[in-house]
């Protein structure tokens, strides 16, 4: 359910509208009243801790931070974290097109079970996520006898590190794509296939340019989910420094160790990673409306 | 809104639909199943001893209390901030809004070690907490301020564009009909609200319980008294206790389930509402 709210939406704001009409504006200290207790509760809840990161990363001098992020297991970890990041992104990718494509221009009985299925990682617990590889390929678990006689190892090696990552991030291209390709209908690509373009041609010359910032913004969380996932691959990582860490683990690794400062400095790779994905965030958000917009005044 | 293809008219239909299948079985349904069929291999007894065993109970008090708690404090600051984004200009505001996503986009461990340093007794907002007597990190205090950062985009971006559709109209004939602005608020707005906040609620909740690694850091993990579920699933598989994780493995995913069919069926409820409204 992490993306659940995260839906792209395509509204402007329309706060002065508000404002400049009697009857749907409040009084002016009601209206700085709910203003200050927002951002008070913004500033305490959200940004305190986003500062923090940087303030403590930094507490012990560039040098320090530095030497943090250039040691050889942080860069291992940011290795394997982008490994592993690329691995889930392309392959949830490719089946959220597909599932979007099945979901929204073709009528089957079920199709609404596929689409709750599709949303259920969102509602387990990461731990979960990590346990269920384990109990199916663990040395206890259902292939367990047989990974090992073939001398394979999954868990506690980074082929289960990439599965609980894409299981994780497993809904964030369909749930983006799924509601947009449904509101646009099909009537284009139906158009193109009378006009004698084949299936690749209809999806790259006319689906593709339609879902084109939906894609991008499914990409951007599903890639932020990847990088930063904790819980799960912690249950099937092992915790082996230079071959099994990913940047969140190495952060609890060195936290723990009471290494403050290196476990910020890495934290603070993650932040600015999340408001990177912030900042692109937004950037589609102004371009699908601007988007939109054009649409409309074509249709006027 | 949508328009439905009567006729499978475009290509494409056994392939994406079979490979959507094929890929959601093995990396979801299957590994899913996992824990069910290994629950079923249990007696009953082994399962309710196990899932009804102190520690276990003492977890869910503290999991299902906190992210109740979470979710209400959510609800009620949700509420105020989705308000001043939609309906009123203040400097800054496009970032604010930007920023509110950021529990989604952070990663939780790198919130987890924040918000520990913030609540510690040398923190900036715990050191003014123990003065006046009150220790936050460590107790079950923090784990509710980490469900708190976890849960607001939740309720923040489930009311806001509800709040923005809302018709201007109906605002007016309330003030005509010589409704003041509160009686306007509470018996016109809010009504239309109501099934958004409540889902962002259930969103907030549902996310809160299944919450591990911002939490950890904070919570001081003390059995019985600060120890979530999802860590005790942990700290049973690092004992090889294989069968009992997969008991209390199987409680929470049953919970979640209910949880998401409700949700589902709230966000039903939600469109049908709104497109009476429209």
């Amino acid at each position: 359910m992490a993306g659940a709210a995260a839906l792209l939406h395509w509204g402007g704001d329309r706060a002065a509208r508000y404002e400049a009409n009697a009857a749907t504006r409040e009084p002016v200290w009601v209206k700085w009243l709910i203003i200050g207790v927002a951002l008070g509760f913004f500033g305490v809840a959200l940004l305190l801790p986003l500062v923090t990161v940087f303030v403590e990363a930094l507490r012990k001098g560039l040098e320090t931070y530095r030497a943090a992020l250039t040691d050889p297991d942080t860069l291992s970890a940011v290795r394997l974290t982008l490994f592993t990041a690329v691995i889930a992104v392309s392959l949830n990718l490719v089946f959220g097109v597909a599932a979007a494509w099945a979901i929204a221009k073709f009528d089957f009985r079920g199709k609404y079970f596929l689409t709750t299925l599709i949303d259920l990682p969102f509602s387990v617990s990461p731990v979960i996520s990590g346990l269920i590889y384990v109990l199916v390929f663990g040395a206890q678990g259902w292939l367990g006898p047989w990974l090992a006689a073939h001398d394979i190892r999954i868990i506690f090696a980074v082929p289960g590190i990439v599965l609980a990552t894409i299981f994780v991030t497993f809904p964030f291209v369909a749930r983006e794509l799924i509601p947009l390709m449904q509101a646009q209908g099909s009537e284009e690509e139906e158009a193109a296939m009378v006009l004698g373009a084949n299936g690749w041609q209809i999806f790259s010359h006319v689906t593709l340019p339609n879902i084109k910032w939906g894609l991008i913004y499914g990409i951007v969380l599903c890639n932020a989910r990847a990088m930063g996932e904790f819980g799960a691959v912690s249950v099937v990582s092992g915790h082996i420094r230079g071959e099994t860490n990913t940047m969140p683990l190495h952060v609890e690794i060195l936290y723990n160790e009471y290494q403050f400062a290196a476990a910020f400095a890495v934290a603070s790779l993650l932040a600015l990673l999340a408001l990177v994905t912030l900042v692109v965030k937004s950037w589609v958000e102004v371009q699908a409306r601007g988007t939109a917009r054009e649409i409309q005044q074509e249709a006027l | 809104m949508s328009r439905k293809v009567s006729r499978r008219i475009l290509p494409g239909f056994s392939l994406t639909l079979g490979c959507s299948i094929g890929y959601l079985s093995l990396i979801v349904l299957i590994p899913l199943s996992a824990v069910f069929l290994k629950t079923a291999t249990l007696s009953w007894d082994q399962f309710w001893a196990v899932a009804t065993s102190p520690r276990v109970v003492a977890s869910y008090k503290l999991s299902f209390g906190a992210s109740i708690a979470a979710a209400l404090i959510n609800a009620v600051f949700g509420l105020i901030f989705a308000w001043a984004l939609v309906r009123y200009t203040f400097p800054g505001k496009r970032l604010v809004d930007a920023l509110v996503d950021l529990p989604f986009a952070l990663p939780t461990a790198v919130a987890g070690i924040a918000l520990t340093a913030v609540y510690a007794g040398n923190g900036w907002i715990g050191r003014w907490a123990e003065a006046l007597g009150i220790k936050i990190a460590f107790t079950p205090l923090g784990v509710l301020v980490a469900l708190v950062f976890i849960g607001l985009p939740f309720v923040v971006r489930t009311v806001q564009p509800v709040l923005e559709d809302l018709d201007t109209e109906l605002e007016e004939v309330s003030a005509s009909l010589g409704a003041n602005r509160w009686q306007t608020v509470r018996h016109v707005v809010l009504p239309v609200v109501a099934p958004a906040l409540l889902t962002g609620f259930a969103l907030a909740f549902a996310r809160a319980v299944g919450e591990y690694g911002s939490v950890i850091f904070i919570a001081g993990n003390i059995p019985m008294v600060s120890e979530i579920t999802p860590l005790l699933i942990i700290t049973k598989l690092e004992q090889y206790d294989y069968t009992g994780a997969t008991t209390i493995a199987a409680v929470m995913l049953v919970i979640s389930f209910a949880l998401l069919l409700s949700i589902n069926g709230l966000q039903a409820w939600m469109a049908r509402r709104s497109g009476r409204l429209a």
